[in-house]
């Protein structure tokens, strides 16, 4: 099969950018879609052109590195799907498919289709994480925690951190990737303990790395690769109330509050 | 080249706890003084580079991924061993460090084994703790799964996803270090070169991936966690990105290194498609718990699965293999997929594949049991192949999958270069000659938490305190000037072949030669082979774009340039091992297609040294002595 | 920080201070509505109605008062989130976002709400400050404005005729069709507000989730049936 792509090209950060046209024919329907970039890059080095940067790495859908808009949606046509998954044979022979990189102020463009996604990095370096030592943790089955709570859970771990929320809300919002791990934390008994300073600085960590606000229109949980749903958003904003709450209370009784 | 295995006496169950007991200490205000550098953060790196920072090391923390969450850890799926026991089915630290061994085909370190099986009770715990979402029984406990190469069920998982999970665990303890200033990260950075000062691993030079900088980082000890160098092979289930470069600049510079030629195949993965394919996909090998292997009896017979009838289907692993059945370790699994591939029984167009069935199961258990298992395995199949394995069996066959060789490292999990460790998958330690499932990830954890934390201290005890060394020594300014004209000489090359080209090559000519089943003809042709194509590599590879700014086909270079070296070792390595022993299958040593060892003259570790570029590398060995196992056939049947 | 200020600052309590306000607004719209539908009961019935309303200058001003601060908030979270939200991706892609999953309502909450905002200014001037130039009133029409509609007759006499102003406000067609597109655009704005305001307020989870849309939806559709009821029903002459 063949297609005509039209791919953006930036040279670095600073670099003003443009789209592309390429022709890739001969193509297997059967192709990733990253083969298919493959390819097309392999052609344009044999005859003197860079290859086009993206970020990919492991190829099964779990890594979360690879981040391609395509013809408008983040990972491509399907549904619960990273863009490795995406497969040629998604597409008509002929079809003109555009490619642009995710497009957010705290995803600055790198190169190409290669943005930098550290916001996130710092996100969870504000609080996503259970305060405990190393060799601290008591016998795995000390604290009985019920199958339902424990796959609840699971169902907010799965992000893989990908940032195609951000790229598909019409307002950047990380809503949903930061909700995912506040909600995964603030579920289990394990990450109780520090639910409200947790909530209170990773909001105020999304807010300060310049993501816009959720209004809701359900776009993130749309296109989420793993289909994290847009209820932990609920979750968190009930675990932001109640955290300011128990700061509000704690102010008025005189205690330290928990924001920490 | 000095190999002492530095193994604790006395008994083996008590080994590391007196090691524990008598190593020495760095006292907790001299802790801050001392600089370690952690290159990886997978499993094993983001696990080390976390667990030291909170004893008080200064830790900078390394990785070429643009988030230290990406590393490959996350793709194992199926899940984690440790000898709880919860199922009360007769679980044991002894029976799982038996197993690991017997798995290994009896080429592992006895005690490095029993300190994984003992440390991998207080992983789970660890894990829990960090709010890693594991499967949990209605009751609220721990459930636990039976996998390959055990009797007794002790692998834990979180749905299909449990190295995710694992590392988003340990990525969470390193993100907490990161935040409150302990640990200094440095994602997009790649090592491209080991710095040593009078024999001591001081620093690494490393390249910045988004800038293209060459920096410099100098430190009092030097941890390699970069994981396993299977992107040798070209086609394999690992990461696009993985590679040995770290390993492999060590091993030039001095490190041993160890069993090049163990390199497992996986048996249940998703057969190639065509040569445009750049990387193969792996289904848990958890789905051997309730599918079944098959492969028509008749040759070519190229029905549709469902009309073969059940007396024309031969369920080999379950004829030749009745004790262990689907659930025979990986070496043998995938070497069964290959004779009856070999006998002309293959299925699909390629005749490289058998089918795994689940339609015993989804009778015996209901779909939605199936599906509550294995859902996403059967939608990543759905999404690859257009299939749909809950109406016909999926199609599997092998592929490179880990890497069980690798740096040489002494009990205390340091190679034989002082204040050099290496950890997880990119030593040589804990799984001998094959590895057994959900076990990577119990190593890399035990390594990272429960190892490293304590036998650093060893050798960071005799180096004085804040003698950290300064980047502008001379040992730095010469690394980087090597890696520098290494970047220039890639770049101006401009040769008619691009890099994509020579591995390729580089993968069918280690496939077809140093593959699943290897013999002397074709690894001398193979070893004939690869200095050919590094040769042209050299000559005629096409690198475009600049040094200073993103570049991924020079990133791509240099990782190629060192696998074309690295393949070469693992024939000559292969090539001298005159045995069969677990993945390693030599076809002159087999006894009715299953692996003859050879234990009065390969029970041992081979260490190979760099000697110099064009120079052969010398073949060192470590004895394994087996005190608390007898050496008996591996047996499954 | 404060928890008050962090309430006014961070993104999750803007969110909170429109979902709030909106809810109080909300109930307004409801109040209202129950109130104008007594145009469709005797005359007197809302000029009673209108009446006790004016009965206390003090009730009545703080109520206004207490309206105007809710509104306010309710713009300026408005405003203050658009900015961030437009700030968020200073370079959109090639053919904009496109709305995955996202409703017209949901895309366009600031856009509607300015229509709201100008047809309640307008309707302020239109039926509570009743400035003669924005009665409209068809030149057909025997007053001249408002303030010539007076109640004669009973215990409202001497008082402005509700009843008579609503029916005179409606037979100018401009009017009616203004305010037909601007109750069917608060309809939208609240179809998806209330359900936004439910997420903010963390209260939307699991079923809940489909029965507040469904809820939502539904109260919505009724407000804009009972609004839209009366301009009808006096071009109709239902009402006269």
């Amino acid at each position: 099969m063949k297609v005509n792509l039209r791919v953006w090209r930036q040279r670095g950060p600073d670099s003003p950018g443009e789209f592309k046209n390429y022709e890739a024919a001969d193509l297997n329907p059967n192709m990733s879609f990253l083969e298919m970039l493959d390819v097309v890059n392999d052609r344009l080095a044999s005859r003197g052109e860079e290859p086009i940067a993206f970020a990919h790495d492991c190829r099964e859908g779990i890594c979360g590195t690879c981040c391609l808009n395509i013809n408008g949606k983040p990972h491509g046509p399907g549904r619960a799907i990273a863009t490795c998954q995406t497969y040629m044979r998604s597409f008509r022979d002929g079809d003109t498919i555009t490619i642009e990189p995710f497009r957010a102020k705290p995803f600055p463009i790198l190169k190409d289709l290669v943005v930098d996604r550290s916001a996130f990095d710092r996100i969870m370096q504000s609080g996503g994480y259970v305060s405990v030592r190393t060799g601290a943790a008591p016998d795995g089955n000390s604290i009985p925690i019920s199958k339902e709570i424990a796959d609840r859970a699971m169902d907010a771990a799965q992000c893989i951190g990908c940032g195609a929320c951000v790229a598909a809300c019409k307002n950047a919002s990380a809503m949903l990737f930061v909700s995912a791990k506040v909600s995964q934390l603030s579920l289990l008994p394990q990450g109780r303990p520090e639910r409200h300073r947790r909530v209170l600085s990773m909001v105020a960590k999304m807010d300060e790395e310049g993501f816009g606000n959720c209004t809701v229109t359900g776009s993130c949980a749309a296109v989420c690769p793993k289909e994290v749903s847009l209820d932990f958003i609920t979750r968190m904003n009930r675990d932001y109330l109640a955290a300011l709450m128990h700061e509000a209370v704690g102010r008025a009784a005189g205690k330290e509050g928990g924001a920490g | 080249m000095k190999l002492e295995a530095k193994t604790p006496p006395g008994p083996l169950a008590e080994k590391w706890k007196r090691h524990q007991g008598s190593i020495k200490l760095v006292s907790p205000n001299n802790k801050r003084r001392y600089e370690v550098i952690v290159v990886g953060t997978g499993l094993a790196g983001a696990s080390a580079a976390a667990s030291l920072s909170e004893l008080g090391y200064r830790v900078k923390a390394f990785c070429f991924h643009d988030s230290a969450r990406r590393a490959h850890s996350i793709a194992a799926q199926g899940g984690i061993n440790a000898a709880k026991n919860y199922q009360n089915d007769g679980d044991s630290v002894y029976r799982l460090f038996h197993d690991t061994i017997k798995g290994g085909d009896f080429r592992a370190r006895e005690a490095n084994v029993h300190r994984l099986a003992e440390v991998s009770v207080r992983i789970i715990d660890q894990c829990v703790a960090q709010g890693v979402p594991f499967a949990r029984e209605y009751g609220g406990l721990l459930a636990n799964r039976s996998f390959g190469g055990a009797q007794v069920s002790r692998t834990f998982y979180a749905r299909g996803q449990t190295g995710q999970q694992l590392l988003l665990g340990a990525y969470s303890a390193l993100c907490k270090q990161v935040g409150s200033g302990a640990v200094q990260l440095f994602p997009n950075t790649e090592m491209l070169d080991l710095v040593l000062i009078d024999g001591q691993a001081k620093g690494i030079i490393t390249r910045n991936i988004n800038t293209g900088a060459v920096e410099r980082h100098a430190a009092d000890a030097v941890i390699l966690a970069t994981g396993g160098y299977g992107n040798v092979f070209n086609l394999s289930t690992y990461a696009r990105g993985s590679n040995a470069t770290a390993i492999w600049r060590a091993y030039r510079r001095g490190a041993g290194f160890a069993n090049p030629c163990f390199t497992q195949i996986h048996p249940t993965c998703i057969p190639v498609r065509g040569d445009y394919q750049s990387k193969l996909t792996l289904m848990s090998e958890s789905l051997r718990n309730d599918g079944r292997c098959w492969v028509p009896k008749k040759q070519a017979d190229h029905r549709p699965p469902g009309q073969i009838p059940e007396d024309e289907r031969d369920y080999y692993l379950e004829r030749m293999y009745p004790a262990y059945g689907n659930l025979a370790p990986r070496d043998i699994a995938s070497r069964a997929a290959k004779r009856v591939c070999d006998e002309g029984r293959g299925v699909g167009t390629s005749g490289l594949g058998v089918y795994l069935d689940f339609s015993d199961s989804i009778n015996r258990l209901g779909l939605k049991t199936i599906k509550e298992r294995y859902a996403n395995l059967f939608d990543i199949y759905h999404e690859i192949t257009g299939e749909d394995a809950y109406q016909a069996p999926m199609r599997i066959f092998p592929a490179v999958h880990y890497t069980m060789g690798g740096l040489w490292v002494d009990y205390n999990l340091m190679s034989n270069v002082p204040g050099l460790f290496v950890l997880g998958e990119a030593n040589f330690s804990d799984h001998g000659a094959n590895r057994l499932g959900a076990s990577a990830l119990m190593q890399g954890l035990a390594d990272g938490y429960f190892v490293i934390p304590y036998t650093i201290g060893d050798y960071l005890a005799s180096v004085k305190p804040g003698t950290t060394p300064k980047t502008d020594a001379a040992a730095f300014t010469t690394a980087e000037k090597e890696t520098q004209e290494r970047v220039q000489r890639l770049l101006s090359i401009r040769g008619k072949r691009n890099v994509s080209y020579f591995h390729k090559q580089l993968g069918k000519i280690l496939w077809d030669g140093c593959g699943m089943a290897r013999n002397q003809a074709g690894l001398e042709k193979a070893l004939q082979a690869i200095p050919e194509l590094r040769a042209e590599f050299w000559k005629d590879v096409n690198v475009l774009g600049e040094s200073l700014s993103m570049n991924q086909s020079l990133e791509v270079a240099h990782r190629v340039a060192d696998f074309l070296e690295l393949g070469e070792v693992m024939c000559m390595d292969a090539l001298t091992r005159t045995e069969s022993c677990g993945c390693h299958f030599r076809e002159e040593s087999q006894e009715a297609g299953e692996c003859k060892r050879d234990d009065e003259r390969f029970a041992h570790a081979a260490v190979w040294e760099f000697k110099g570029d064009g120079q052969k590398p010398e073949r060192h060995t470590e004895s394994l002595n087996y005190e608390f196992t007898t050496l008996a056939t591996r047996s499954y049947k | 920080m404060k928890p008050l200020q962090l309430l006014l600052q961070s993104s999750i309590g803007k969110k909170v201070i429109m979902g709030a306000t909106g809810a109080a607004l909300v109930l307004f719209v409801i109040g209202h509505l129950v109130g104008n539908l007594q145009i469709f009961l005797p005359k007197e019935k809302i000029n009673a109605y209108a009446h006790l309303l004016h009965s206390s200058a003090g009730v009545l001003w703080a109520v206004r008062l207490g309206l105007v601060a809710i509104v306010g908030l309710h713009v300026w979270a408005a405003i203050s989130l658009t900015a961030q939200n437009k700030a968020a991706r200073p370079v959109n892609y090639v053919e904009g976002t496109r709305p995955y999953a996202a409703s017209w309502a949901s895309r366009y909450m600031f856009h509607t709400g300015l229509v709201i905002a100008a047809f309640v200014v307008y309707h302020l001037l239109h039926y509570t400050a009743q400035l003669p130039v924005a009665n409209l009133l068809p030149s057909t029409h025997p007053a001249k404005d408002f303030n010539q509609l007076l109640v004669t007759t009973g215990a409202q006499s001497g008082y402005r005729d509700v009843h008579a102003m609503l029916i005179a406000g409606f037979q100018q067609p401009i009017v009616s069709l203004f305010y037909l597109i601007a109750i069917g655009l608060l309809c939208l704005h609240l179809s998806h507000g209330m359900t936004a305001m439910f997420q903010s307020l963390g209260v939307q989870e699991g079923v809940w989730r489909t029965r507040l849309e469904k809820g939502a939806q539904v109260l919505a559709i009724a407000l804009f049936a009972g609004y839209a009821s009366i301009p009808i029903a006096v071009y109709l002459r239902i009402v006269q």
